[in-house]
């Protein structure tokens, strides 16, 4: 049951902008309400801590698009054949059933920052006293000439997960003996620095696995040097030996164009040939962030690193892939932390409950052959206005097929864990 | 982390030759390596302490939930009320298949299907369990660690921050209790709880999630996530 009223919220507007007033004035007599936009990592997080620990203080209404989400998290490992789709996909039930969440599925089209109020897709509005906003990304096709939504029907990016992850897996499950898939990498800053090469490392373990031994995976960067280099790099060498080639732009010279019909991608040195091309564009924060004007000119929005506020506006808080937060990847586990300190920030403006000083986290398992998982991660806190680290840790080279496969066990716990912290 | 009966097994074990129970044979030798599945969880023989389970020492005979100081379920507890008590015969139901065992009981572990794997475990357990469960709870910890935690162990923690501070932990440790790849952190002993934190800090046991972590928290984050975390019930 969604409590905010289509009809009323409509009239008020016909009515003008001196009756704009009223719902604030409705509201006071309720309880203070928090809408989130998008309910991933960040959002989903947001809304269940806001709900849980304000037990029932605060009305919580959360806005997706979809009935149901997918992880981008795992989406590597469904293409490797480690993990089923079903258990990369997630339903909103508990979060409505447990913690008395409205849930709305619908697309948020806009904010009206003034009256505080987000407007769905279907003209209605729901009105908030604090908004979260958490829309993940959009891609910017264009950053790669020939690249485009049509486009990616042929040769997937896959970078938002769903029914794109599905086809990247049955193009990848086409693939023969001998065949070359191209990805081409994207440009700083992406979300999950080490995805692409997680990505490479699950689709050489799918082709070995089928004795696809002749087939190549050629990657085209635009970027000099990439997350885990040396961890990819040597694991690559041992399991998936000529398998996988990595070309950065002092090799090919630049990435000119694609053409998704023929395969192939244009570079100053060479046009490379792919059955399977893995595009995967620029990006920016989702359009809501931009049409809220709550994005600087990089396209991501800044914010307070205390607090994980918008720079652009008081009410709303701006977290997860959108946000620019200083020293943090953007990646489900960032997001998951930045969720906490905005939900505790809110509830103590809301509620009048405790503040503590901001603390965030992240670590990024990748897995590059069955039992060989490596990890990244650190500590953060706000430091001169921007969120620094204050440690960090990273897997080594050379590691013991005992610590490896550790790891990996615990990045599958890790996933049962982030996914009962999102949902409930 | 690898923390293994404490008692000299094989010494014991030398000394037994494959018997029988009923029509089947056992073999408690094989029983030793199959206590790794419980290993993680569970100690056994002399100096067992509770860690993410209760000690499993003395265990044949004793009422179901009931040993003092560790956090079971409310189902367990129950049943051990109801008169449930630990034999041969009821732990080879339970491990076979714990959820259905007690329903609501909150041990992680998936069951072990094989008949044969039951009785062989259950007859090492039978005999490496001896009722004389550590004295000193910090008996195995180094003396740098043990300091390091009376300090903390002394402090009012705050548990409203607590709270706030579980918002890291929970992402891994899930907060129901349930353990799948990454151990449960709910209803641990408080002890064994803070020096945890401080074997990792002073790479006692190593995992860098862990370390990267603890380095972080001052001894009042540690005495506050103490008090939350043992202050709340698994589910
Ligand atoms: C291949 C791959 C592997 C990855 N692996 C990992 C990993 O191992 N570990 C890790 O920590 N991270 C990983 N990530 C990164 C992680 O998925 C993202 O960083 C994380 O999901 C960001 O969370 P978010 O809340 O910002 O956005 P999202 O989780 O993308 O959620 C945004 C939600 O908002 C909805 N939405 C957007 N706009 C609107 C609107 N206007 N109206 C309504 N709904 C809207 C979207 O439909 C979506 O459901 C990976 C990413 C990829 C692509
Ligand atoms: C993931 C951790 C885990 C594993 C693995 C595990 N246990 Fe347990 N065990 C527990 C927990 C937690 C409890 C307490 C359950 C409760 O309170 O509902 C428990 C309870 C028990 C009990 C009841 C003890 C009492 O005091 O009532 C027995 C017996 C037992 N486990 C045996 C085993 C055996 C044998 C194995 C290996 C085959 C095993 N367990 C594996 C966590 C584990
Ligand atoms: C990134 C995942 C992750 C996070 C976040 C995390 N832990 Fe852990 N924790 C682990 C893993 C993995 C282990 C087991 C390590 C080992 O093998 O010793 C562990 C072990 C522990 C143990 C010892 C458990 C036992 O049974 O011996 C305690 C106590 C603990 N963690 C507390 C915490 C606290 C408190 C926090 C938050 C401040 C936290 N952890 C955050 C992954 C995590």
């Amino acid at each position: 049951m969604t409590n905010f009223n289509r009809r009323q919220f409509g009239l008020m507007f016909g009515a003008g902008a001196a009756a704009l007033a009223l719902p604030t004035y409705l509201r006071a007599q309720g309880k203070p309400r928090v809408v989130v936009i998008g309910g991933g990592a960040g959002g989903a997080t947001a809304a269940r801590y806001i709900a849980k620990d304000s037990k029932g203080e605060i009305d919580v209404t959360l806005i997706d698009a979809s009935e149901k989400f997918t992880t981008c998290f795992f989406s590597n490992l469904y293409l490797g054949g480690f993990r089923d789709f079903d258990s990369i996909t997630h339903g909103y039930e508990r979060l409505q059933s447990n913690y008395g969440i409205n849930k709305i599925t619908a697309f948020a089209k806009s904010v009206d920052k003034a009256s505080k109020m987000v407007i769905l897709a279907d003209g209605s509005s729901v009105p908030y006293d604090r908004l979260v906003v958490s829309p993940g990304i959009d891609l910017i096709y264009d950053s790669v000439e020939g690249y485009s939504e049509e486009a990616a029907e042929i040769a997937p990016h896959a970078w938002k997960a769903g029914p794109q992850t599905q086809l990247l897996k049955a193009k990848l499950d086409a693939v023969k003996d001998g065949e070359q898939i191209v990805m081409v990498a994207p440009p700083n800053p992406y979300r999950c620095p080490p995805g692409p090469y997680e990505r490479v490392s699950m689709m050489a373990h799918m082709l070995k696995a089928k004795g696809h031994t002749n087939s190549k995976i050629i990657i085209l960067d635009p970027k000099e040097k990439f997350s885990k280099q040396g961890l990819f790099q040597e694991g690559w060498a041992k399991y998936y030996p000529g398998m996988v080639e990595w070309y950065g732009p002092d090799v090919h010279g630049g990435i000119k164009s694609v053409d998704a019909a023929s395969g192939t991608v244009e570079t100053d040195l060479d046009t490379f040939t792919g059955a399977l091309l893995n595009v995967i564009p620029a990006q920016k924060a989702g359009m809501i962030a931009a049409k809220a004007g709550l994005t600087n000119d990089s396209g991501f929005c800044p914010i307070d690193a205390a607090t994980m506020r918008s720079d652009n506006d008081e009410n709303i808080f701006v977290i997860g892939d959108a946000s620019i937060a200083g020293a943090m990847p953007k990646s489900g586990f960032s997001a998951n932390s930045q969720a906490k300190v905005a939900a505790m920030i809110i509830r103590s403006e809301l509620t009048d409950s405790k503040a503590f000083p901001a603390k965030y986290a992240n670590t990024c398992w990748s897995l590059i052959e069955t039992n060989d998982g490596v990890k990244v991660g650190a500590q953060y806190e706000p430091k001169d206005g921007k969120i620094a680290s204050t440690s960090t840790f990273v897997s080594q080279t050379g590691e013991e097929d005992s610590v490896r496969k550790a790891t990996y066990e615990e990045s599958e716990g890790w996933y049962k864990g982030i996914t009962a912290d999102m949902f409930g | 982390m690898q923390i293994e009966a404490t008692a000299p097994i094989s010494a014991i074990l030398l000394f037994l030759s494959s018997m029988t129970v009923g029509a089947q044979e056992v073999d408690p030798i094989r029983g030793e390596k199959l206590f790794k599945a419980c290993s993680n969880c569970h100690e056994v023989g002399e100096g067992a302490k509770n860690k993410v389970g209760p000690h499993l020492d003395g265990v044949f005979g004793r009422t179901a939930g009931s040993i003092d100081g560790f956090k079971y379920s409310s189902a367990l507890k129950r049943a051990g009320e109801e008169g449930l008590t630990w034999s041969a015969e009821s732990i080879d139901a339970y491990i076979e298949k714990p959820r259905d065992f007690v329903k609501g009981n909150r041990m992680s572990y998936r069951g072990m299907e094989k008949a044969q794997d039951r009785s062989d475990l259950v007859a090492w357990l039978e005999r490496i369990s001896l009722n004389s469960p550590s004295a000193d709870i910090n008996a195995e910890s180094t003396s740098e660690v043990v300091g390091f935690a009376a300090a903390v162990l002394e402090m009012d923690g705050d548990p409203d921050y607590g709270e706030y501070l579980s918002g890291d932990c929970v992402t891994c440790h899930q907060i129901s209790g349930q353990a799948d790849g990454i151990p449960s952190i709910i209803g641990l002993p408080k002890e064994y709880f803070v020096r945890s934190l401080f074997e990792y800090k002073t790479n006692v046991r190593q995992n860098e999630v862990m370390k990267n972590r603890v380095v972080n928290l001052s001894n009042e984050e540690i005495a506050a996530l103490a008090a939350y975390f043992t202050g709340i019930q698994p589910q």
